[in-house]
């Protein structure tokens, strides 16, 4: 295998480890690619790597990182003395006012060179974009950076002139990705670029545990409980087609047997009621699992025709229903959980979780909203802090329901440590590790009634 | 088809589609290794452009099939002329059933819709298969069918195929979730927003009289509408269109009376506005 065919495989495989699904065909046209693109202009290769290996928008968060180790902007560090700190805030501050992108590459570079390195032997040093930028701290620059553009464009009047700050703190979070890229790049010299890209690179969002998701990642969930929803949908409607279909009512196929001298000649089927079931959500939306729950009540809100009727209780360690608030989330989904807990009363006299006063609060002040026809998800890590789990209460609710379904956002080798109350809520309802949207979405295509 | 991809930027630049690196270098690859591409991104971005400007620059007809809910084969495929069969039936009556069942089925009462239309004929043809996300999904059966094989049997007419395979563009707006054995046939593109200077052109190139000062406020505005998480983030053509209202405005710089009273050609939602209004510091609306 020539070298340039190694990368793509190694590209390939590091891509595949991430989840990304790439078949023999796509790999030849990679190849093919590359080959009529040739290796000299970088971006170039990048974005036709990009178009014959990718199917969706998606994966591009992965694509970039592992495409950056495989094919690395250079070798080594910079040439040249080690820039000090003081210099290269300078340097920086100026790049920033001038928005060159290709020199602020060049200072990210140079600040891991000069800033990011620690340690000294062999396996325990590296490189670290944390420590360059702790130390290098370009947030702090924003004020030199905005003066020195007002100096250039003269004053500092026009409409426009209200954006600067926020323009100059988007130049500094790319800044920021171009250290994390640039330290990677380094660290994949020394310890080999396939433990870096199976490690160091961010998974894509519908594969971020709920419980470790940053506000960014957050976000881009929430803009992805649409198309999430809609596939949903798709998936619920087959389900459902098949489920009317029927089966067979033997009583009534011998019955018109009859006319056939009792050979059954024809199956009559069941026929069912097309009757849409209801749902009831039982959210804690406390700090740790708040972005779950979020998370869940869009994605079933954006599912709501597949409901007769929807409420949506919320708790931390008093309960209160939010149906009502949920629908204002159609407008502004980022402000839901500021909304709940401004709105609704969820906490007593302290502010941590506990499932048992939350659930028996539901049990006794909203039993009736539970029948015969629905089905409840419970959403939550079940750590009670110590308190009872009120298990009796769970019991009643799932005498009275169609179904319960508890989703837990942990991993499920730590339920039943700590605090934990998960294996005794298992023994009375069916609980699932629900630790991504990637698994929400899944648990929720098959749990759901239709 | 095309000699490198400098070569497509040029050309496109020509008809007046500005391309971005990305846009350019999968173009050039779909013609290279002649695949269909696959254009998604949100509304307004150029993904129709792109298809029409790569047809003009390549001097090839531009057949396009715009899909929609309900879209079925009569509409993508072909259909019979029912009404002129009706009528010719009727003009013939002292010929046998046979003469004129092979005669009513014969090319003359043929309809082609887009698909047949792109596959037969020997001129080069660029195909659109424009937001094919609203159409159902069994039509993506038939798509890949006809993107497979690049042939349509028309069973009392017998098989056709191209003897020149179209330029095939497919665009979505990403409404839907297109299959992956789709998305497998084809090159992936995603337009998204461009970057602010390629933005500046494509503003310069569509409104020239602007000015390049207030050109690069527009710009600037807008980037940082986009910035908002608004409900309908303004694409480039609301960009375009509010640099023309600007311009029949006469306004020579921007202030907050002028940004006040265009905003509504940016923003389509009303919450949009406001929401935009607050952060921008403007006077209650
Ligand atoms: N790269 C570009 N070069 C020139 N014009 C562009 C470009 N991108 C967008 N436009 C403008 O935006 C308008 C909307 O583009 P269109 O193709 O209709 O968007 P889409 O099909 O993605 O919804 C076009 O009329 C064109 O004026
Ligand atoms: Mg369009």
């Amino acid at each position: 295998m020539t070298a340039v065919a190694e990368r793509i495989t190694g590209l390939v495989g590091a891509l595949r480890a991430h989840g990304v699904r790439i078949g023999t065909g796509e790999s030849v046209d990679a190849a093919r690619a590359v080959e009529a693109l040739g290796l000299a202009d970088r971006e170039r290769l990048r974005e036709g790597l990009a178009a014959t290996l990718l199917h969706g928008a998606g994966q591009r968060a992965v694509f970039d990182p592992v495409f950056d180790l495989y094919f690395p902007r250079g070798v080594g560090g910079p040439d040249g003395e080690r820039a000090g700190r003081e210099a290269l805030r300078e340097r920086l501050a100026e790049a920033l006012a001038a928005d060159d992108g290709a020199l602020l590459a060049r200072l990210a570079a140079e600040a891991v060179d000069g800033l990011g390195g620690y340690g000294s032997s062999p396996g325990a040093d590296g490189w670290s974009a944390y420590q360059t930028l702790d130390r290098l701290r370009p947030q702090t620059l924003l004020a030199r950076v905005r003066a020195d553009v007002r100096g250039r464009d003269g004053g500092g009047e026009g409409f426009a002139d209200r954006l600067l700050d926020d323009e100059i703190r988007r130049r500094i979070e790319a800044f920021r990705r171009m250290v994390g890229t640039e330290a990677r790049r380094r660290v994949a010299e020394r310890r080999g670029r396939e433990e870096i890209a199976r490690r160091g690179v961010v998974p894509t969002a519908d594969r971020v545990d709920f419980l470790f998701a940053g506000r960014d990642q957050l976000a881009e969930l929430r803009r992805a409980v649409q198309p999430l929803a809609r596939k949903l949908a798709t998936r619920l409607a087959a389900r459902r087609r098949r489920a009317a279909r029927g089966t067979v009512d033997l009583r009534r196929t011998l019955r018109s047997s009859l006319s056939t001298g009792g050979v059954p000649m024809r199956p009559v089927l069941r026929r069912r009621r097309p009757v849409r079931p209801e749902l009831v959500l039982l959210c804690d939306v406390s700090g740790s699992v708040s972005g779950f729950s979020d998370f869940t009540m869009l994605l079933v809100q954006a599912l709501h025709d597949q409901f007769s009727k929807i409420r949506v209780f919320a708790f931390v360690n008093r309960l209160d229903e939010v149906t009502g608030l949920l629908d204002h989330g159609r407008a502004d989904p980022d402000g839901l959980s500021a909304r709940i807990r401004a709105e609704a009363t969820l906490t007593g006299w302290h502010g941590s979780s506990d499932y048992g006063v939350a659930l028996g609060e539901f049990a006794e002040r909203y039993g009736d909203a539970v029948g015969p026809r629905t089905t409840v998800f419970v959403l939550g890590d079940a750590r009670t802090n110590m308190s009872d789990p009120n298990l009796a209460a769970v019991r009643e609710v799932a005498r009275r329901a169609r179904r319960v379904y508890w989703l837990n956002p942990e991993p499920r080798g730590q339920w039943g440590t700590g605090d934990s109350a998960a294996p005794d809520y298992a023994g009375l309802v069916e609980m699932h590790e629900c630790r991504t949207a990637r698994q929400l979405g899944a648990l929720i295509a098959r749990l759901l009634p239709v | 088809m095309f000699t490198s991809v400098d070569d497509v930027s040029a050309r496109l630049a020509e008809t007046g589609y500005l391309a971005s690196p990305a846009v350019a270098t999968t173009v050039f690859l779909a013609g290279r290794l002649g695949k269909p591409l696959l254009v998604e991104g949100p509304a307004g971005v150029g993904k129709t452009e792109l298809a029409k400007a790569v047809a003009q620059m390549a001097g090839a007809r531009l057949v396009r099939l715009q899909c929609y809910e309900g879209v079925d084969e009569s509409r993508a495929l072909y259909e019979w002329n029912h009404a002129k069969q009706l009528l010719r039936i009727s003009a013939g009556r002292d010929e046998s059933w046979d003469e004129t069942r092979t005669d009513i089925f014969s090319e003359e009462f043929l309809l082609p819709r887009p698909l047949l239309t792109a596959i037969r004929g020997d001129e080069p043809t660029v195909l659109l298969i424009d937001e094919t996300d609203k159409a159902d999904i069994e039509m993506e059966g038939l798509l890949l069918e006809v993107l497979s094989d690049f042939q349509i049997t028309v069973p009392e007419l017998g098989t056709v195929t191209a003897t020149r395979r179209p330029f095939v563009v497919l665009t979505s707006n990403a409404g839907r979730e297109l299959s992956e054995a789709l998305r497998r046939r084809c090159l992936f593109l995603h337009i998204g927003f461009p970057e602010e200077e390629l933005e500046r052109r494509i503003v310069g190139l569509k409104v020239p009289g602007l000015g390049a000062a207030l050109t690069e406020s527009v710009v600037r505005v807008v980037g940082a509408l986009r910035a908002m998480d608004l409900r309908k983030a303004p694409s480039v053509a609301e960009t375009v269109d509010w640099a023309h209202t600007l311009l029949a405005l006469g306004a020579d710089t921007l202030d907050e009376t002028v940004v006040r009273d265009s905003l509504g050609v940016i923003l389509k939602h009303q919450d949009d506005i406001q929401k935009a209004a607050a952060k921008l510091d403007l006077d209650a609306l």
